[in-house]
């Protein structure tokens, strides 16, 4: 195996700054490699795909109750229901029943226990979709209802964690409080997200004419999948193979949830012998399946008199939900970036995963990181209000900065003047101080309308923190004509990861982006694989594939100096693959330049019997954690970013517009820069859903109201600001060494978008002369704004402070 | 047996049932999945294709409309236009040419849905020009969810469109295909769908189906089939009644049929009522709005419907037509309780009533919600008064979404009548409107929001009158 540090040596690698990087291909911007098959409907979905017209459809009966126990389940009529194959409910589980994909505690099917509203009780395979749904209908179930545990808070003074609560603390925290200048405290509700894919959960399970079976999933995690699917059916892994094509959306909410859906369809076609399809009707994926966390977060910090962090304590709670899923290390996560950007001093930082009975929370963009950003973002403005500063002041002062570049949990920020040079660009770039001075003026004038603006940075680490995970495989194949097939670990689901990797291939081997294909991520082309997600997809197989092409183009130069070079003096270090040839010597040292065409190649090379296919792995280096300590280098690097946004509120309605966006963000060496300003920004819009509009209610037994899209509010194309603007900074190569010097780019702009929700703040502060940080709970619904917005006034009429953090 | 033409070829469906949608013709019968189930529930547009409807001309118009809502036999004598429809071999469609050269798709699911939908505003832009500003492509696109791009790349295809190669689809090609679809029957009757032209084939098939429900737009009826997962045994389909789909202008006012579009409305309500019209692009997608009508937001008698409290305001009449004849009846008395109505057995809905404004009338329409675009309303305030020597006069005030029903706000209006605007008036208006209403929770707005966010709609009413004010007072300025 190679390593990182071989592969940064190789010729084109990236410690050769002094080739024109806009020479290469990678760093063209060509379109997705689905792109076409996207806009005239020839993509396959999962539910697209043809199936043998015996296949079977399924539907799933879910609990309408949040906590009891199951005491009768009578699915008579549902057997009996017209085009019903069959039924199963948990005993007819030949395997393990327990699809927990890190940690025990998520039952297939429901044993005796009922844990949440939308928890699958039992699964009916029937000749066409309608069929089965309408007979999941007839099912009697009865269940002893308990008292649900709904309030995460009370969750966490009740002890009821799914995991045991995690520390991490630099100093001595009650030291820095004691010695501060002010002392400040808060609280903040952050509402959760569901994921909306417009893809629900779907697949399509294929009995083999062995034990085992073929399932196409909308995944994440196919491996994941296939490990969990030979547990339930009780067979050896390489009996399963899972394929995932593509993805219609996922952005977290198909690394484990996708699973259970697969576990049963593969189970049905075992019993049947017959294909399998399940798809989620959207109300029963809104239902059944978990969502971004909602937090409860707490601070309280110690600051000079120039307003700079000297330490203090903060609390985040995780809304985790039923069972652990993956909320350990989300709420890590969100303890990992409850600093965002800035120094917290002498810190102690305590992450509580509680234990409610709602579906199971699971990953989700920014994977806790934007939850735990919220509460120092909420920190930075209270204490600007306290000190009669400028929020952005206040920020600037707090970055990290070469005197202050350890985090709490012991990591060095290498790259404080990057941080710096971001947020200075963006503040004269977005001619941010002209604007404020502007907004004071209309505030000023203006009683009904207000304004407001902030900049908000974003510092986000780029790793698995479960070590493990930060590993990927690749298969290269290169065929007698000279076409190259990739496959490695990675899914697709529309961050362009393919057209990316794809891309590192045809730049190792010097061919045009068409050469190169990237076939469905199958677990029997690459096994082992880690989950698409904590934006590593490009990293991760991207170095992998990377790793696989060296190897084949290191073959090919060792058989081109055998085979046609072997009476010419070339230097084998000398020879590059370029422009679909193989070229050898240099016209410019006065010697000869021999040129032979890629198809050539290959075919000799065919003949003289060398491999052209290799396999590719990669692991990222220095990583480590010691969960124990709480102390750790969890990231390999940080990509970084930052945003203004300014806001329009109608103070007596509580609607809002945002009217301008400017965005720098880093993303190292871009890949390709198309494909990354589209992940910048559609995730700041999503950002901006989820802090805006995106309201999960659920009545007093824990059932969904908002289950559908009628009452889940995503942004629609006129919430996307009209002054709209995106750069990717340019010339700040990764430090470290990663693909090409590229930095991730999938989760960090996401959070870009806590700058509309600090903007709401300054908008409502101005009411009160900007003298009071008012609460602003999220999401920052209209209703939320006006209540704001109207305690504030009477608070300024009445001479009372609402609220001044102490 | 329902006969159409499906992307320039005829197709004939026989024996479908009544409650199939267009969505589910299309995927499970015909297997042309290039159309997506995002959520069958009409929101999400993910499903959008283009319906090509003749006019007395014979000529093809092109509309949008969400597949998983719409009724296949609505396809009857129509063209269905589907994402696989729009190339031409190799060649992209310049719609698709735009969205692949703006990088305008990621995941791609909800690709197919904005092809459609901007197809339509291409067709339209080949009769007429169109300014494509912003207001423009939320009219055309807000129906449109796409979870992954943020929408500014599928701005900037939309723009760019006009200046691809103008690659026709291949059906395109064919001049027979308008009046072929033309020359297909306008009506049908198979088993459990029934689609009359006139209004005595439909009071015939009424006789003879009692239990039969009626189905216009079917952007609500449809989500029972969707959601709740019902059969249908009859449906009569009012959407080609001639007398249904009349706009007869009278020297007082319009009778409008019931089962016109609110696409067809909006010419008439830009004209005579902006800040109505200004609501009905808000009501609901485009898709939405080329489907749902008048009578059917009036029947359904939702305590959130958008047009009800609107119509209200505007003093509006009702005909309605039954078994025991026809009789006329103001809307104000037509709203008994939660979706409770009027309607006696066997009647329905054959007209609305919409008085000509007077001279200085005023209206204003206020519609809270969550997301600005395509979404249900917590609060939904419609304003309609005089003014005359300093004094407000022949006030209406009606809301949506404070009560069982919308209705009018009767105590605050009797504080207004007769009054100078002043602030003293308008704090016994807030006062009174207190006494009018005692909202619900719900998921939309808690009854505490709705109670002070209506009230405070009434602080907006005095401003907006307040002639003296210069301040802005709504963000109409920041919206389209």
């Amino acid at each position: 195996m190679r390593t990182l540090t071989d592969l940064s040596r190789s010729p084109v690698g990236p410690e050769t700054p002094e080739r024109p990087a806009a020479q290469t291909p990678a760093r063209h911007a060509p379109a997705h490699d689905s792109a076409t098959l996207h806009v005239t409907g020839r993509a396959r979905y999962l539910d697209d795909q043809p199936a043998p017209a015996d296949a079977l459809h399924v539907a799933v009966g879910l609990s309408p109750t949040a906590c009891g126990r199951l005491t009768q389940m009578n699915l008579d009529a549902v057997r009996r229901a017209p085009g019903v194959v069959d039924v199963i409910t948990v005993v007819d589980i030949p395997g393990k029943t327990d699809v927990g994909p890190v940690f025990p505690g998520d039952p297939l099917l429901a044993d005796a226990e009922v844990r949440y509203v939308g928890q699958p009780l039992f699964a009916v395979a029937a000749t066409d979709f309608k069929a089965a749904r309408r007979a999941v209908t007839l099912a009697e179930v009865e269940i002893d209802a308990q008292p649900a545990r709904l309030d995460a808070v009370a969750a966490a003074e009740a002890e009821e964690w799914v995991r045991p609560p995690h520390v991490q603390q630099s100093g001595d925290w009650q030291q820095a409080l004691a010695g501060a200048t002010h002392v400040l405290e808060a609280e903040q509700f952050v509402g959760g997200q569901e994921h909306f894919y417009l893809e629900g959960q779907a697949c399509l399970a294929l009995p083999n004419e062995d034990d085992g079976v073929t399932v196409h999933t909308s995944s994440q995690h196919p491996s994941e999948v296939q490990k969990l699917i030979a547990e339930v059916l009780g067979v050896a892994l390489h009996a399963v193979t899972v394929e995932v094509r593509r993805m219609g959306g996922g952005f977290g909410g198909k690394e484990t949830q996708a699973a259970p859906w697969a576990c049963l369809a593969a189970l049905l076609a075992r019993r049947t012998g017959r294909a399998i399809r399940l798809r989620l009707p959207r109300g029963d994926d809104m239902r059944a399946t978990g969502k971004r966390h909602p937090f409860h977060n707490r601070y309280r910090l110690g600051v000079d008199a120039q307003g700079i962090l000297l330490g203090g304590e903060i609390t985040t709670i995780g809304d985790c939900g039923h069972s652990p899923d993956l909320s350990e290390a989300i709420v890590d996560r969100a303890m990992f970036h409850a600093d965002n950007a800035y120094s917290l001093g002498d810190a102690r930082v305590t992450g509580i995963p509680a234990r409610t009975h709602n579906p199971s929370n699971t990953a989700f963009r920014g994977f806790g990181g934007p939850q735990g950003m919220m509460i120092v973002e909420r920190a930075m403005d209270d204490i600007a209000r306290h000190l009669g500063e400028d929020p952005l002041t206040i920020r600037k002062r707090n970055l990290y900065r070469p005197d202050r570049d350890v985090t709490h949990y012991g990591q060095h920020v290498e790259q404080t003047a990057l941080l710096h040079e971001v947020v200075s660009r963006l503040e004269t770039d977005s001619d941010y101080w002209a604007r404020r001075d502007a907004i004071r003026t209309y505030n000023a004038q203006s009683t009904i309308l207000k304004k407001g603006l902030a900049l908000t940075p974003v510092k986000f680490g780029i790793s698995f923190t479960a070590k493990h995970l930060n590993q990927a495989g690749a298969l290269l194949h290169i065929y007698t004509d000279g076409s190259v097939m990739i496959n490695h670990g990675g899914t697709e689901m529309g961050q362009g990861l393919h057209t990316k990797v794809g891309q590192v291939v045809a730049r190792e081997l010097g061919l045009d982006n068409s050469a190169v294909r990237i076939t469905a991520t199958r677990t029997d082309k690459v096994p082992n694989t880690s989950p698409t997600a904590a934006s590593s997809g490009a990293d991760l197989n991207g170095m992998a594939a990377r790793n696989a092409a060296i190897q084949v183009r290191e073959r090919l130069f060792d058989f081109a100096a055998e085979h046609f070079f072997q009476d010419q003096q070339f230097d084998r270090e000398g020879m590059r693959l370029e422009n679909g040839e193989l070229v050898a010597g240099s016209g410019e040292n006065g010697e000869n330049e021999r040129r032979i065409a890629w198809g050539e190649l290959i075919q000799a090379a065919y003949l003289g019997r060398v491999s052209l296919s290799a396999t590719g792995f990669y692991a990222t280096p220095l990583i480590h954690y010691d969960r124990a300590a709480g102390q750790g280098r969890p990231f390999y690097y940080y990509a970084h970013g930052a945003a203004v946004s300014e806001v329009v509120v109608d103070t007596l309605s509580g609607e809002y517009r945002v009217t301008r966006v400017d965005i720098l963000h880093d993303v190292g060496d871009s890949l390709n820069p198309a494909i990354d300003t589209g992940q910048v920004e559609g995730g700041f819009i999503q950002g901006m859903g989820w802090l805006t509009s995106e309201e999960l209610k659920w009545d007093a037994s824990g059932r969904l109201l908002s289950d559908g899209p009628a009452t889940y509010k995503i942004p629609t194309i006129g919430d996307t600001p009209p002054d709209f603007r995106v750069s990717l900074l340019e010339g700040h190569p990764n430090s470290q060494a990663s693909l090409y010097r590229s930095k991730a780019v999938g989760e960090p702009p996401f959070m870009l978008a806590i700058s509309v929700w600090s903007a709401l703040r300054d908008a409502l502060s101005s009411l009160a002369d900007y003298r009071v940080s008012p609460a602003l709970d999220t999401p920052a619904t209209p209703e939320r704004v006006l209540f704001v917005a109207q305690a504030l006034r009477q608070a300024a009429e009445t001479k009372t402070p609402a609220e001044t953090p102490q | 047996m329902i006969e159409f033409y499906l992307n320039g070829e005829a197709q004939c469906c026989a024996s479908l049932a009544p409650e199939t949608s267009i969505l589910e013709l299309l995927r499970n019968e015909l297997q042309r999945t290039g159309t997506k189930e995002g959520c069958a529930s009409g929101d999400c547009g993910a499903c959008t294709v283009a319906i090509g409807e003749p006019d007395r001309d014979g000529r093809l118009h092109y509309h949008s409309t969400n597949a998983c809502i719409t009724p296949a036999h609505q396809l009857q004598g129509r063209h269905l236009v589907t994402v696989e429809g729009l190339a031409r071999g190799d060649a992209l469609h310049p719609v698709q040419a735009a969205m692949v050269e703006c990088h305008a798709s990621q995941c791609g699911f909800c690709t197919p849905g904005i092809v459609m939908s901007l197809f339509t505003l291409h067709e339209r832009q080949r009769q007429s020009p169109i300014a494509l500003d912003d207001a423009c492509l939320e009219a055309t696109l807000g129906g449109n969810l796409c979870r992954c791009t943020g929408y500014r790349p599928i701005q900037k295809a939309a723009r760019l469109m006009a200046d691809q190669p103008d690659v026709r689809p291949a059906w395109a090609d064919d001049p027979r295909l308008d009046n072929d679809v033309a020359a297909l029957k306008n009506t049908l009757e198979t088993t459990g769908y029934a689609i009359p032209s006139t209004l005595e084939a439909l009071h015939a098939l009424r006789r003879q189906y009692p239990a039969a429900r009626l189905v216009a737009g079917a952007t609500d009826l449809w989500l029972e089939a969707t959601q709740r997962l019902e059969a249908f045994e009859t449906l009569i389909d009012i959407s080609r009644v001639a007398e249904l789909q009349a706009i007869d202008e009278t020297p007082d006012g319009w009778w409008i049929g019931a089962s016109v579009t609110y696409a067809r409305l909006e010419p008439l309500l830009d004209e005579f009522y902006p800040a109505f019209a200004r609501l009905l692009r808000r009501l609901g997608s485009a898709q939405i709005r080329n489907r749902g009508t008048l009578g059917g937001n009036i029947a359904n008698a939702s305590p959130i419907g958008d047009t009800p409290p609107v119509l209200l305001a505007l003093d509006a009449q009702l005909a309605l037509e039954g078994p025991d004849g026809a009789r006329e009846l103001p809307l104000e008395a037509f709203f008994l309780d939660y979706k409770r109505t009027a309607l006696e057995p066997g009647e329905f809905i054959r007209a609305i009533f919409l008085p000509r404004p007077e001279s200085d009338p005023h209206l204003e329409v206020w519609k809270l919600s969550k997301r600005r675009e395509d979404d249900i309303s917590a609060v939904l305030g419609a304003f309609a008064w005089r003014e005359e020597n300093g004094c407000l006069r022949d006030v209406h005030l009606a809301f949506g979404g404070m009560d069982a029903t919308p209705r009018r706000a009767q105590a605050t209006e009797a504080a207004l009548e007769g009054k100078a605007p002043d602030v003293a008036t308008f704090d016994a208006a807030r006062q009174a409107l207190a006494r009018d209403f005692k909202p619900l929770d719900d998921v939309r707005g808690s009854a505490a929001y709705r109670q002070l966010a209506a009230a405070n709609l009434l602080e907006r009413l005095r401003l907006t009158i307040d002639h003296d004010a210069t301040q802005e007072v709504c963000l109409d300025a920041y919206a389209h």
